[in-house]
């Protein structure tokens, strides 16, 4: 029963756990000042399980381990890995902002969050991806309001626990009906028993429709984005970045799954409400981006629409589709990241985040700047970014499913973007500081930060110009759903 | 022949942009110094490529293939025929005077050239230049979208950043939006000329030499010509979509309104000749009578528009429009004689309206105007300048012994084939041409200098003055001999009547 493959089918997680075991015992020991240091821990410690993971816990052939629960294949392995690079650059994000910085909870609750969307991407089972989700959830929740002396930080966490538990009861409704008319739990066993002959297509449509509440709710697509500005910025940036990346992509990998494994006879007919809901999302998520004046909220709704754009290659229904999702999902993991990375290392030094702060950047610090630009014009979809190959891919798989319609929405869509990102550029690198001194304000960055944004921008400018390995890796992924 | 001069060529002026940046920004000499070095640099390489090219093969050459993601048959593919050439080497030489006239003169009264962040300046002058170049080279459709953007974005930071303060981030923003529109219609266009080459062929290829062989249907191709044409066509300044670009010249720096008149214009209507009419053979006859209305309208109203105004830059701006719209006008003809033309001519007007830019920024430096009534006396100060327009005013107006002669007497005679009242009233716009080149040479040039320029405007720097001779040079070169450039034009122009079934 209990093989090497059960083992380093949950290898990842195993290692997290440690690493947070580990992390439980040596804070404590920690001075006070040196508490930041624990985010270094984290970091290099989720970065060695990368290479641990790489190293001996590759799958091979999908396999079932835990009697179903989990599925050990490529999917699950490469967003694992995707997941514990995001929170390694969050844990160093974490170091130098003063209110979680210095707090080793943060980090635990960090990595208890990690190990849930772990297993959220390997879940073959309904009961584990609930227990998976939630996993994931709570410690954000905490993290969202871990600003406690902080009125918008509070809010944001208690919004976002309100409207998740809402979400979630919807969908764990959703998977008790899936239950009574299939008699299981199984991803893998429901293509069998959830039949389309055998069930009326309205209930089956009602089924699906609540537990794409809960989905939409975490991948934040309109109309269950709602909650998504408020929480991005309330909570602490970092936490902002991570939410709205690898929490985003957890919620993606799950969603792909269950469409392609559980309900594939049904994914065909679902196709043109994703397709709407895509075109919707993508819409209104832009138009309210136009109007921001926060970053935060301008990075907040962007990332709706950025949803928008990946649903199109669950639309397009193939292989192709899911691998250009996977592809777009890795490029706006690293870029967002970065968005919010340099951010959270502006205000934390100027302590403000509207987007008229950023007057004269490029002037205070032109590394800084350089990195926003590389950032914001991988958003807008400009080489030779990631940005541009992956939406490239997302419109070709769109195209080949014979949605040109989506594409041309897409597209319309791109454009706006780019008038909203280039609009924030026009602060950093035109507009000047009011008393044009900024060379007495300059914008330093620490060591982490430097670290960080070096290397996501790095990741960022590589995803886009040598894109064939990172394709084939997501295609590796997208195969074992087909 | 082992050297890959095209990858050479391509990402030379991006290494040299990663160079610069890493450079401390108070070096402001050491910075201009390595940006002449590598715009030197890249000027050789094109030269090389010109004139190594072997005319009596025709075909690609210099051809470099690799593989990027052969799962969706994406790779690296370079090669130049006898129309890309001429327009990398037009490249390089505007990247070459570019920098030149960039260099400017540190002296306060003068303060010509770039002296804000001149690091920044040239590391986004030269990612541009590179993805200029890159689309110049690529046989490979992703990869010229690639380059093209890369060539469009930099704009909007050059134009908003060292413009014109009056109106650059509202020209700097309508001119990336323009562009980006048309980019992303021709590129759903390409996406489902992809996807149909599959269902046809079996093949995956974004290989423009592969997708040759296609065989879009008819109605494929009359659907989708319009979207992928007029898409790259808005770059190359058409007529109803015309409007960003003498703004976007007004508004750019001198050095950038080069780039965006002599060699981004032309991006535009070589991607439009190389995918919409190579690849979509049939859609482009059938609508060739509106791509020569569109073009014939642009020729005259530019013409016209560029007469009426009393801005130098706005004159050569709308010059542009009137000058392209010949280019587009040739391309329209689909014969030998109105392809060669709109080749020789896309080479002819770079290196033209380059020169004109680069002496209006000249002017404007020294004397703080712009407006042709407030100006006068140039020549005594600055003859050299003076002299440089004068002579691009001859290639303007095809002058015989100029370049613009021998682009646009083929052009003429492509229209004359296909529908003598267009080239009658095309025509017109040459006497307008004549009257605005000519009114605004004895304004600015020859008339009284007014009292309030009195004193304070001096003469250009050597390498303004370099600039200009390397430009004339050029302009008189092939306008005395031909020979240096249509054949080779010819050559590619045999190549694209194949396609068209030998039209």
């Amino acid at each position: 029963m209990f093989t090497s493959t059960t083992f380093l089918s949950i290898l990842p997680e195993v290692l997290i756990l440690v690493l947070a075991v580990l992390i439980f015992i040596v804070e404590p020991f920690w001075k006070a000042e040196g508490r930041r240091n624990v985010g270094w821990l984290t970091a290099g410690g989720l970065l060695a399980a990368i290479i641990v993971s790489l190293l001996f816990g590759q799958p091979g052939e999908p396999t079932a381990t835990f009697g179903g629960m989990i599925r050990f294949d490529w999917l699950g392995f490469f967003f694992k890995l995707l997941f514990m690079f995001a929170g390694a650059a969050t844990a160093l994000l974490f170091m130098d902002n003063e209110k979680i910085g210095q707090r080793g909870e943060a980090y635990l609750l960090l990595l208890a969050s990690l190990l849930g969307m772990d297993l959220m991407a390997v879940s073959a089972d309904l009961v584990m991806l609930y227990l998976a989700i939630e996993t994931t959830s709570i410690p954000l929740y905490v993290l969202s309001g871990f600003m406690l002396a902080d009125k918008k930080s509070t809010e944001a966490g208690f919004k976002y626990l309100l409207f998740g538990a809402l979400a979630s009861a919807f969908m764990l409704y959703g998977f008790s009906l899936v239950f009574g008319f299939a008699g299981t739990t199984n991803l893998y066993q429901l293509v069998e028993m959830f039949k389309a002959e055998s069930l009326p297509l309205t209930t089956a449509f009602g089924v699906l429709a609540l537990i794409l509440v809960g989905l939409g709710f975490k991948v934040s697509i309109v109309p269950f984005h709602f909650w998504a500005p408020d929480v991005y910025e309330g909570a602490p940036t970092p936490v902002s970045g991570f939410l709205s990346t690898a929490s985003k992509a957890a919620g993606f990998a799950v969603l792909v799954r269950l469409f392609f494994v559980a309900f594939p006879e049904f994914a065909a007919s679902w196709t043109l409400t994703l397709a709407i809901l895509s075109a919707i999302t993508m819409t209104v998520g832009n138009l309210l981006t136009l109007q921001q004046t926060n970053i935060k909220r301008l990075l907040a709704y962007s990332s709706v629409a950025h949803a928008g754009y990946a649903m199109i290659g669950v639309v397009a229904l193939s292989q192709l589709g899911v691998t250009s999702v996977i592809f777009y999902l890795a490029a706006y993991i690293l870029t967002n990241l970065l968005a919010f990375g340099v951010v959270m290392a502006f205000s934390r030094v100027t302590g403000v985040d509207e987007i008229r702060d950023f007057s004269g950047l490029s002037r205070r610090n032109p590394w800084l700047a350089l990195m926003m630009l590389a950032a914001f014009l991988s958003l807008a979809g400009m080489p030779p970014f990631g940005g541009f190959v992956a939406k490239v891919f997302v419109f070709t798989a769109g195209v080949q499913a014979g949605y040109v319609w989506l594409v041309f929405v897409g597209i319309i869509n791109s454009i706006i973007g780019v008038y909203y990102y280039l609009n924030v550029m026009k602060f950093v690198y035109l507009y000047r500081m009011p008393n044009e001194d900024e060379e007495n304000h300059p914008v330093p960055l620490t060591r982490p930060y430097l670290i960080t944004l070096t290397v996501l921008a790095l990741g960022v400018i590589l995803i886009g110009t040598v894109f064939a390995p990172w394709f084939g890796w997501s295609d590796a992924a997208a195969l074992t759903l087909f | 022949m082992n050297f890959p001069v095209l990858s050479a060529i391509t990402f030379t002026p991006m290494v040299a942009a990663l160079i610069i940046l890493m450079m401390p920004s108070h070096r402001r000499n050491e910075t201009r110094a390595v940006a002449l070095a590598s715009a030197t640099f890249a000027l050789l390489l094109s030269l090389w490529v010109y004139f190594s090219y072997d005319q009596s093969l025709g075909g690609y050459q210099f051809v470099e293939k690799y593989n990027w993601l052969p799962a969706l048959g994406i790779s690296l593919h370079f090669g130049v025929d006898g129309m890309s050439a001429p327009l990398v080497l037009l490249t390089g030489v505007v990247m070459f005077t570019g920098v030149l006239i960039s260099w400017g003169d540190e002296d306060p009264h003068v303060k010509a050239g770039i002296q804000d962040r001149p690091r920044e300046f040239f590391a986004f002058l030269f990612l541009l230049a590179g993805g200029v170049f890159g689309v110049f080279v690529s046989l490979d459709l992703f990869m010229l979208f690639f380059f093209y953007e890369i060539a469009v974005f930099p704009m909007y930071l050059l134009i908003a950043i060292w413009g014109w303060v009056v109106t650059r981030e509202y020209a700097a923003m309508k001119l990336t939006l323009y562009l980006f529109v048309g980019s992303v219609v021709s590129l759903v266009g390409v996406l489902v000329m992809y996807w149909t080459q599959y269902k046809n062929t079996g093949i995956l290829s974004f290989d423009m030499l592969v997708m040759e062989n296609a065989g879009f249907s008819q109605a494929l191709q009359i659907a989708w010509f319009l979207p992928v044409f007029l898409g790259f066509a808005v770059l190359g300044g058409i007529w109803p979509f015309h409007n960003w670009s003498p703004d976007g010249h007004v508004a750019a720096p001198t050095a950038v309104s080069m780039f965006h008149a002599g060699v981004l214009m032309k991006l535009g209507a070589f991607a439009a000749l190389r995918v919409g009419i190579m690849l979509l053979p049939e859609g482009a006859k059938y609508w060739s009578w509106l791509i020569m209305t569109f073009a014939g309208i642009a020729v005259v109203y530019g013409a016209y528009i560029a007469f009426v105004q009393t801005d130098m830059k706005y004159m050569i701006g709308f010059s542009s429009v009137s000058h392209m719209g010949l280019v587009m006008l040739g391309l329209s003809t689909l014969n030998r004689d109105g392809l060669t033309g709109a080749g020789v001519q896309m080479f002819s007007h770079g290196v033209m309206t380059a020169l004109f830019f680069a002496v209006t920024g000249m002017i404007y430096d020294r004397a703080h105007t712009r407006m042709i009534p407030e100006l006068g006396g140039m020549m005594k100060i600055m003859p050299f300048a003076g002299v440089g327009f004068i002579i691009g005013g001859l290639v303007s107006m095809g002058m015989p012994g100029f370049s613009g002669f021998v682009a646009e007497f083929p052009i003429f005679m492509g229209v004359w084939q296909k529908q003598w009242l267009v080239a009658v009233i095309a025509s017109i716009s040459i006497v307008i041409t004549a009257a605005y080149i000519m009114t605004n040479i004895r304004k600015v040039f020859f008339a009284e200098l007014p009292e309030k320029l009195h004193g304070h405007v001096g003469d250009i720097t050597v390498l303004d003055k370099i600039a200009i001779v390397t430009l004339c040079i050029l302009m008189i070169g092939l306008g005395l001999f031909p020979g240096l450039m249509v054949p080779m034009v010819q050559t590619g122009v045999e190549n694209i009547l194949r396609l068209l079934g030998g039209a």
